[in-house]
């Protein structure tokens, strides 16, 4: 399925959810197929972070599966009509992982996989961090940290307006929990009971001075969120079966936003950027991409 | 004495118009719709109406997904709080996807009064005007702020509109036009330009009155539009008049002076005066009493005008 797929778009372009099920007739792809997507989604950071030069390669690979399960499995998208009205809408909080939504917009077919390869150049639609009016697919400009779930919930609330049902999916890193404004926005969407909100923390573990725990603790961040009144489920960020059990749970519950924990590793999928805080912006030399590569063959 | 009407009153009474006319208006607010009068749009628009609460920050990022989602959205509060306390916010979230949201400030400058230098704002429309792709609008007076709000609704882009705290003098005609972008002329002369912006205009045309007493003859415009500013009228200025004095209830970084400057040096350097908040902060007073204290009265703007004249060659 990888790279030039785009069977599972159908004549309207419209990239509908399905369940992993070898019966499955949508064209929606396997837990085998999400799993090789997963691997060329990790050779592409890599790749075009190392080309760039720089970039964010940690929290863009544990990103990876949170990314492909939404935009292969949950979501309701058109890459033909990026603007679509009735669309899923993700927004990507925690810009600097921007080149894992590239990655993913591009493999969808919002724009060509070669185009990746432009990543932070100058005059390319793919800039340093998201940005809605230069990358089709992107919904916020975002890069200064924090500010995602208050856009999430400006766009719930014009859905809730317009009678229009479309999900709202926000990811934000868990560093970026340390930012006052997610508190603001979590008060807020729990108050206006926005159950089209999912927001999911992409709980790496560490932020770029250290690990969470040295630099600002968020523990026990669960509580937190379910003591603003979120329905919290927890899960491992890299397991597409429980990913999906989750994103499948988190919209049923009504009258209250979900917000999903997903626990993952910081480099995932890269043993020497695996857990390593160094990886969390700086790019790989030749050599080091070389290496990876191999690691991701 | 001109009549004298509330800029407040006149935005919360027009944005009760707009939503009857434009089901896509909502309206954000900061737990001060009372204070900013948003709350006559919430009593009768009460499921397009949302107070956030006291996080202003939260407001401006979700008036963001609002309008990326089709919607029009009016976010206030004071102009101390927005763009001051949510700078990152606009700049982020409003300015550089240029989404189409209305910020409109209530409580500029410091005819604010009593409450003291912490609730004046004499640095947001330096802020909001550094911000590419906005419009920034201080009306005159009532009259005018209907028009700004309208205009800023009728048109797609980020605005920043700052109103006052006070009642202000009427001193818009019944047939005035505001245009985007466009200074009004206020009073004909030609030994002086008087450019002001809100509360100063009153005081800008009380100071060619006594001027006029001098024979001296003061153009007077009501530069209301910040930014993009009226180039033409300021370069003609200078060109049929020879000599400028900018007035603002505003620190003299950033405002309409520095504005007004710029466009003098690249185009026609002429003798100017500046009548602005200088470089310093406030303090609690009346508003009339604070005016006089830091040389924002119309006397002020007349010696500066004295002043002015004596330099052009």
């Amino acid at each position: 399925m990888p790279s030039s797929d785009t069977s599972k778009s159908a004549s309207a372009g419209i990239v509908k959810a399905g369940a992993f099920s070898s019966a499955d007739k949508s064209g929606s792809p396997s837990l085998e197929e999400m799993k090789e997507l997963a691997r060329h989604l990790r050779r592409h950071i890599v790749t075009i972070i190392g080309k760039a030069g720089s970039g964010h390669p940690g929290g863009s690979l544990s990103a990876v599966e949170i990314l492909s399960t939404l935009y292969f499995k949950v979501m309701c998208h058109n890459p033909a009509e990026p603007r679509w009205p009735d669309r899923d809408r993700f927004i990507l909080s925690k810009g600097h992982a921007a080149p894992a939504l590239y990655a993913v917009l591009a493999e969808c077919g919002y724009f060509p996989i070669a185009e990746l390869e432009t990543l932070r150049k100058i005059d390319s639609r793919l800039q340093g961090h998201a940005d809605r009016n230069a990358t089709p697919g992107v919904e916020m400009s975002a890069g200064s940290l924090g500010q995602g779930l208050s856009f999430g919930i400006g766009v719930a609330l014009a859905g809730r307006l317009s009678a229009k049902d479309y999900h709202v999916y926000v990811m934000l890193g868990d560093g970026e929990c340390d930012e006052g404004q997610v508190w603001e926005a979590a008060m807020a969407a729990a108050h206006y009971k926005l159950d089209s909100i999912t927001a999911i923390v992409d709980n790496n573990g560490l932020q770029i001075d250290g690990c969470n725990c040295d630099v600002m603790n968020l523990e026990p961040l669960p509580e937190k969120w379910r003591a603003f009144d979120w329905h919290v489920i927890e899960t491992d960020g890299h397991d597409f079966t429980q990913l999906l059990n989750a994103f499948t749970a988190a919209k049923k519950i009504k009258g209250q936003p979900s917000v999903i924990i997903a626990h993952t590793i910081k480099g995932k999928g890269v043993s020497f950027m695996e857990n390593n805080v160094d990886f969390h912006g700086k790019a790989p030399t030749a050599a080091e991409v070389e290496k990876a590569l191999k690691e991701l063959a | 004495m001109p009549q004298e009407a509330s800029q407040r009153e006149a935005y919360g009474r027009t944005l009760v118009e707009l939503g009857r006319s434009s089901p896509d208006i909502v309206v954000l607010d900061a737990d001060l719709c009372k204070s900013t009068m948003t709350g006559m749009f919430a009593a009768e628009f009460p499921g397009r109406a949302f107070d956030v609460g006291i996080a202003e920050q939260n407001m401006v990022g979700v008036a963001a997904g609002m309008a990326a989602s089709g919607k029009v959205p009016f976010a206030s509060t004071f102009a101390v709080f927005l763009p001051g306390r949510c700078f990152d916010q606009v700049r982020m979230a409003v300015a550089q996807p240029r989404l189409n949201v209305k910020l409109v400030v209530t409580h500029g400058g410091i005819s604010v009064g009593e409450d003291g230098p912490s609730h004046q704002a004499i640095e947001d429309l330096s802020l909001a005007c550094s911000l590419p792709g906005f419009t920034v609008i201080a009306p005159a007076d009532a009259v005018e702020t209907v028009q700004a709000v309208k205009a800023a609704a009728a048109q797609t882009g980020p605005f920043y509109i700052r109103l006052g705290r006070p009642k202000l003098p009427v001193v818009c005609p019944e047939d005035y036009q505001f245009k985007v972008g466009k200074a009004a002329l206020m009073r004909r002369g030609n030994d002086a330009t008087i450019i002001a912006s809100g509360i100063m205009v009153a005081g800008a045309l009380e100071a060619a009155d006594l001027l006029a007493k001098e024979n001296i003859g003061c153009r007077v415009l009501n530069m209301a539009t910040l930014k993009p500013i009226d180039e033409s009228a300021v370069i003609s200025a200078a060109e049929e008049t020879g000599a400028i004095v900018t007035a603002e209830e505003h620190l003299e970084h950033g405002g309409l002076g520095s504005i007004v400057a710029r466009v003098l040096v690249k185009n026609l350097p002429v003798p100017m005066e500046l009548i602005s908040m200088d470089d310093r902060y406030g303090q609690s007073g009346k508003p009339a009493e604070l005016l006089q204290r830091y040389g924002l009265t119309a006397k002020d703007i007349a010696q500066a005008v004295r002043t002015v004249i004596k330099r052009k060659h």
